[in-house]
């Protein structure tokens, strides 16, 4: 479904992305992991088309995503760090979002009613918490029942029932057989909601293998245990 | 609103100080080249800058580039010309003669139109947001007082030779000096500005020259806002 081709991105000195091609197809759920400014962020925007990589082709669902805007119609983003224009309420922004996409079909507004967005539509993005513009930012992402969901640290700022709500969901979605990307650093979260694992270190691909696969080299049940258990064997 | 309301104020104390309209104009004209600038430049660069994250967000959704661009132009032209429009041209239109006015009032939306665009450029070349603002405050100085006075040293330096032709040349190359030519020869103070007020009027006077000179104010719109909306399209987010 997206598939990066010889991806190269460099800022300054830093080569944030060095020949990276991976090729995540649909129905599989990714956990994109490694340390601190390995290139994880940097790869998910080049996939939305907000940082343009030096060189290398992405494909999605078969086309170059140079030429062609719109396969963003089949993409829900969550940021990092969602920011949104500071006097405008929950719903405007929403609602404005929807403008946007000038959407048709179904909203899926589970999110909004579970998170209680719905209560609190009429108050300003300002006055905003930060894990409140969180789920602001996980509603959107859900809203228009993209086929591929990126989410970029997700469970990051909620509090602990939020991101057990926010993680059935995505449960759920995986189920429905959606390409679903995500980011973190919390390893023990992702054990029952990823498929595949890809690993960078300093921009460079590391590995990009099947969870069972992964468990049946190291031996260990749990991701965290595995990813430990690769690191210390890649040293020796 | 403040800034509508601040043109508004100068404006009307301008016509009710001077005793005739002429030289209401004229000062109205002086703030109009001075403020008018400043404010669509540091406001647009300012609003740019805080709306970074916002435009981020407008980029993960499917929605080409250039049309973000585009719209953030037209949101801020718009309010910038619509400030001016209310502000200047109302106390124009009643103390002022209407055909005097109209070409007063087109020529400060072009001004507006011109620093909204050159903002747009200096915030497109830079991440920083001081720096942006500090390039922009810099365009500004330029243009309304470096310019002037570089344009004075280059009279006195070379008074001896026939340079009034190249003056006019020299003119287009500030938005605010074809501004202010545009509107003054209108004022018929022109006899002021000695015999290169007269090829000035020989030049800007027909209405070859005035489609120029406002052709010329267009392309002062046009270049900074291309170069910046290029500048954009494969910028980094």
């Amino acid at each position: 479904m997206i598939e990066t081709i010889n991806l190269n991105k460099r800022f300054g000195k830093l080569q944030a992305l060095n020949n990276i091609s991976v090729h995540c197809q649909s129905q599989h759920s990714i956990a994109l992991i490694g340390p601190n400014g390995c290139g994880k962020t940097t790869l998910i925007k080049s996939i939305l088309g907000m940082v343009v990589p030096d060189s290398g082709n992405i494909i999605f669902k078969g086309k170059n995503i140079k030429k062609d805007y719109t396969y963003r119609n089949h993409i829900g983003y969550m940021p990092q760090i969602g920011r949104y224009p500071d006097n405008m309420t929950i719903g405007q922004v929403l609602d404005m979002i929807i403008n946007i996409r000038s959407f048709q079909g179904a909203l899926d507004e589970d999110l909004i009613h579970e998170f209680g967005l719905h209560q609190m539509k009429d108050k300003r993005m300002r006055t905003l918490s930060g894990g409140t513009r969180q789920k602001v930012s996980a509603c959107l992402s859900f809203l228009f029942n993209p086929d591929v969901l990126i989410l970029d640290e997700p469970t990051a700022g909620l509090d602990p029932i939020a991101s057990e709500q926010l993680k059935e969901k995505i449960i759920l979605e995986k189920q429905k057989g959606k390409l679903i990307l995500i980011t973190s650093h919390l390893l023990s979260e992702l054990d029952d909601m990823i498929t595949q694992l890809i690993f960078m270190q300093e921009g460079c691909l590391i590995f990009h293998k099947n969870i069972d696969e992964l468990r049946a080299e190291t031996g260990e049940d749990r991701i965290s245990k595995a990813i430990a258990y690769i690191l210390k064997n890649q040293k020796a | 609103m403040a800034y509508t309301l601040l043109l508004a104020i100068f404006a009307w104390s301008a016509f009710s100080l001077e005793d005739t309209s002429a030289k209401g104009v004229l000062s109205l004209l002086n703030i109009i080249l001075l403020t008018v600038p400043l404010v669509s430049v540091l406001f647009t660069t300012i609003y740019i800058y805080n709306s970074a994250e916002f435009v981020e967000l407008l980029t993960s959704q499917p929605i080409k580039r250039t049309k973000i661009w585009i719209s953030l132009f037209a949101g801020l032209a718009c309010s910038m010309s619509m400030a001016f429009l209310l502000g200047a041209g109302i106390p124009l239109f009643v103390y002022a003669e209407t055909t005097l006015s109209i070409i007063m009032v087109s020529i400060g939306i072009l001004v507006s139109l011109v620093f909204v665009s050159l903002a747009f450029f200096s915030a497109s070349i830079t991440r920083d947001k001081a720096k942006g603002i500090g390039v922009s405050i810099m365009l500004w100085l330029y243009f309304a007082l470096l310019f002037d006075a570089l344009v004075l040293f280059l009279l006195f330096q070379l008074s001896d030779y026939p340079i009034e032709k190249m003056m006019v040349g020299i003119t287009a190359s500030s938005p605010i000096d074809l501004a202010r030519i545009l509107i003054l020869l209108h004022l018929d103070v022109s006899a002021m500005m000695g015999y290169t007020g007269a090829i000035f009027k020989k030049f800007f006077g027909t209405t070859t020259g005035m489609s120029i000179a406002f052709l010329l104010l267009t392309l002062w719109i046009a270049i900074p806002y291309l170069i910046s909306l290029r500048i954009f399209r494969k910028k980094d987010l």
